[in-house]
């Protein structure tokens, strides 16, 4: 099972650019890297720091060394953040027969986007389409659809569709008129109304960090919009959106259409296999937006509904810090 | 018949009275007061309106949506009556061409209000996008401007050299002005040739251009998949509200007018009978394209439309709805097919009610159908639910609403309010007319 489990991990990991790319550089990356070892060691600053090396297995390493490692990791992956890592399309899977509201998912969203507002971006509704038939929990995120009325609506090409799938947002282009969140039938978008004030309650030193849509939510800025990005500062670094790996029930699956390969961090399936054997489906086909969210009905349950029932807080998502 | 010289002196630009100044000390107070709000909702951000991530539009766009939908009074009475020639319209078309040049200003202006990053702005232009419909209405409002200023000046040319005698005298330094504006004008037969295919010429552009706005601006809700705005049926329904909201705002100001400048020798029972009749054909086929809008919904029940007119027919917006529907459009109709109800005064408050209406109804438009998206509203505070505006809302729109009537006090201050060489011209026309034995 050990085993499995690190070379499914192993196969998304490798996979793509990474190993590709570094092939292809990593003959001058190396010589460059020995160069500079020659060169002489940098005095270690003492800090260290964990990194995980491209076979899953954590190291510590010395902050002084990762500079170099960045730097050589930048020019692997650089890619035009308007256009999108090439030669991916990247997809997502919600299994609701697993999912038990456990919040799990959303908080580490709120947490590593830094989500100050009263509204997340991942939501997980109580859902039940009619009396006779069963409640379920619906988590929603961010569809990324490949016919995205949000980009359609955008007057200043502030959303954008990227060749890898993904749509995100330049907050520094968005003009705030909020088009995009009349225009997404999903209600995924959210608006910063006020400051964010990330830095006062999260004690984040956020003024050092320049907007990018490589990492959305951070930091946010007053007037614009913000919505779920797929976490694309995670999976240039070959690591899984906060979601998928904040789940403990493995609930949601990501991979690469193109690959057609998923992967919840537990298990990875093919994707079509996956989709066939499980009916899957897409939020509200019918709009034709085409999203690349699919979800698998919530039959033969693993979990109770119920479970998720004392989770349920219909007038909150974003977890308030304790009032002082 | 009257004198040149009477007419002239009837219709000439005068001074406020005190009644006036009031008039303008109080709009300039809640201009003010918009503008402190404004900055405040500047330095701190949307967060001081009651708009949230649901209701993510609120008065700002429904007060725009009214704007434009006033605006179209030029096109409507001024092009289509000119280009039908209705000669009644004569006393009538200066007030409509100062109302829609005031009120698609302040569209412009309201809609920017609305704009979260206003310090963003150019992004409008140096990354404008065709595709989106805000892009359209950058385009068609600056042009709808542009040719409603054309429109009202090139009539203006005669009475601006009337003008420019008339204060040649007791105003010297206005009479030069109007002679600056007057560009020469000499009353010759080449320059009112020209002035007349001129005007001929922004009479059809200003009935397009304003089609085309108010198309542009149903669009910005129907090219969305909201219940409400998903609708084939827009553009007309709001090309014809804005008849309705158009027509509303011109009897209410030229009665005003009229009031004020003692002009019922110009504006007589005859015109009001004529404009009772507009609008009520105009609030009738405003009707029309509501029963396509509510009631061909309701037969097919769709879920989503289902629940949107429950709450419009008897949910939270039941009151407002019924309120709009009857008081705003029914009862106008049925006062106006009596003749009594044609009389100046009786219009003059049924035009208020139908502009007061015509500005809840675009509220009702806006507000319901955004608290009411695909998936249900959870996981947000209690408030974001449902949607009244804030008090920093209130007074930036009052203040809009304020500048509006500003600008249409202070052009009738400044221009004849009815053209004078026209008036002229009838009566005289009028006169040989009777002279002749038929």
């Amino acid at each position: 099972m050990e085993d499995n489990t690190k070379k499914s991990r192993r196969t998304f990991l490798d996979r793509g650019l990474k190993i590709g790319i570094a092939g292809v550089l990593g003959g001058i990356g190396l010589s460059k890297l020995s160069a500079k070892l020659t060169e002489g060691k940098a005095a270690p600053s003492g800090e260290t720091m964990e990194l995980m090396t491209t076979d899953g297995t954590l190291i510590e390493v010395d902050t002084s060394e990762v500079m170099e490692v960045s730097h050589n990791h930048h020019h692997n992956m650089d890619y035009n953040v308007r256009e999108g890592i090439p030669n991916r399309k990247f997809v997502m899977v919600v299994d609701l027969a697993k999912c038990k509201n456990a919040l799990k998912c959303q908080s580490s969203c709120n947490k590593n986007h830094y989500i100050t507002g009263d509204n997340a971006w991942l939501k997980v509704y109580k859902m039940q389409e009619s009396p006779d038939t069963a409640p379920y929990w619906l988590p929603t995120m961010c569809q990324h659809c490949d016919k995205p009325a949000c980009v359609t609506v955008c007057p200043v090409d502030a959303t954008f569709k990227r060749e890898d799938g993904l749509v995100l947002i330049d907050n520094e282009r968005c003009i705030g008129c909020r088009f995009c969140m009349a225009a997404c039938p999903y209600s995924t978008r959210v608006f910063n109304w006020g400051d964010p004030g990330q830095e006062v309650t999260l004690n984040l030193e956020m003024t050092d960090y320049e907007p990018t849509p490589e990492y959305a939510g951070k930091p946010s800025l007053k007037g614009t919009v913000d919505k779920c990005d797929f976490c694309p500062h995670m999976v240039k670094e070959g690591e899984l959106p906060h979601c998928v790996t904040a789940c403990p029930n493995g609930v949601f699956y990501f991979g690469d259409k193109y690959e057609d390969t998923v992967t919840n961090g537990e298990e990875t399936v093919r994707l079509s296999k996956l989709l066939e054997d499980k009916s899957g489906y897409r939020l509200m086909e019918n709009l034709g937006t085409e999203p690349s969210v699919y979800y698998l009905p919530p039959v033969d349950r693993l979990v109770d509904y119920e479970d998720g029932l004392p989770f349920y807080n219909e007038f909150q998502s974003v977890e308030k810090p304790a009032e002082e | 018949m009257k004198k040149f010289d009477e007419i002239v002196q009837d219709l000439a630009p005068r001074k406020f009275e005190r009644a006036g100044i009031i008039w303008i000390v109080v709009l300039i107070f809640f201009i003010v007061l918009g503008i402190i709000a404004y900055i405040d909702q500047l330095i701190q951000g949307q967060v001081v309106t009651n708009m949230r991530d649901y209701a993510l539009w609120g008065i700002y766009i429904s007060n725009f949506v009214f704007f434009v939908a006033t605006s179209f009074v030029g096109s409507v009475a001024v092009a289509i009556l000119r280009l039908t020639k209705n000669r009644w319209r004569t006393p009538l078309v200066r007030i409509a061409e100062i109302i829609t040049l005031a009120c698609i200003i302040m569209a412009g202006i309201t809609i920017t209000l609305d704009i979260a990053r206003p310090d963003r702005l150019l992004n409008l232009f140096v990354h404008a996008r065709l595709q989106s419909p805000i892009t359209w209405d950058i385009i068609i409002i600056p042009t709808f401007i542009v040719i409603s200023i054309l429109l009202l000046y090139f009539p203006l040319l005669p009475d601006f050299a009337i003008l420019k005698d008339h204060f040649a005298k007791t105003k010297p330094r206005l009479s030069k002005v109007y002679g600056i504006l007057s560009l020469k004008w000499t009353g010759s037969t080449a320059q009112k040739a020209f002035q007349k295919k001129s005007i001929r010429l922004v009479s059809i552009l200003i009935l397009l251009s304003g089609i085309l706005l108010q198309t542009i601006d149903a669009w910005l809700f129907s090219t969305t998949y909201r219940t409400g705005w998903d609708s084939t049926n827009f553009a007309p329904y709001f090309i014809s509200g804005a008849f309705v909201a158009g027509i509303g705002a011109l009897i209410s100001v030229i009665y005003l007018v009229r009031r004020r400048r003692k002009l019922e020798d110009y504006i007589t029972d005859f015109h009001f009978d004529k404009m009772g009749k507009m609008l009520a054909m105009a609030c009738l086929i405003y009707i029309y394209f509501n029963i396509n809008e509510y009631l061909m919904p309701q037969f097919t029940a769709k879920k989503g439309e289902q629940e949107h007119l429950q709450a419009l027919f008897t949910g939270h917006y039941a009151p407002l709805f019924w309120m709009v529907t009857i008081v705003g459009l029914v009862i106008p109709v049925i006062v106006l097919m009596f003749k009594k109800g044609r009389k100046p005064l009786p219009m003059f408050i049924i035009a208020i009610v139908v502009v007061i209406g015509s500005w809840w109804k675009r509220y009702i438009i806006i507000t319901p159908t955004l608290l009411e998206p695909f998936l249900p509203i959870q996981g947000v505070p209690e408030s974001w639910h449902s949607y009244f505006p804030s008090l920093h809302e209130w007074a930036i729109t009052v203040a809009t609403l304020a500048m509006a009537l500003l600008i249409i006090t202070l052009l009738i201050r400044y221009l004849p309010a009815v053209p004078i060489q026209r008036i002229y011209d009838e009566q005289k026309e009028a006169e040989t007319l009777k002279k002749i034995p038929s």
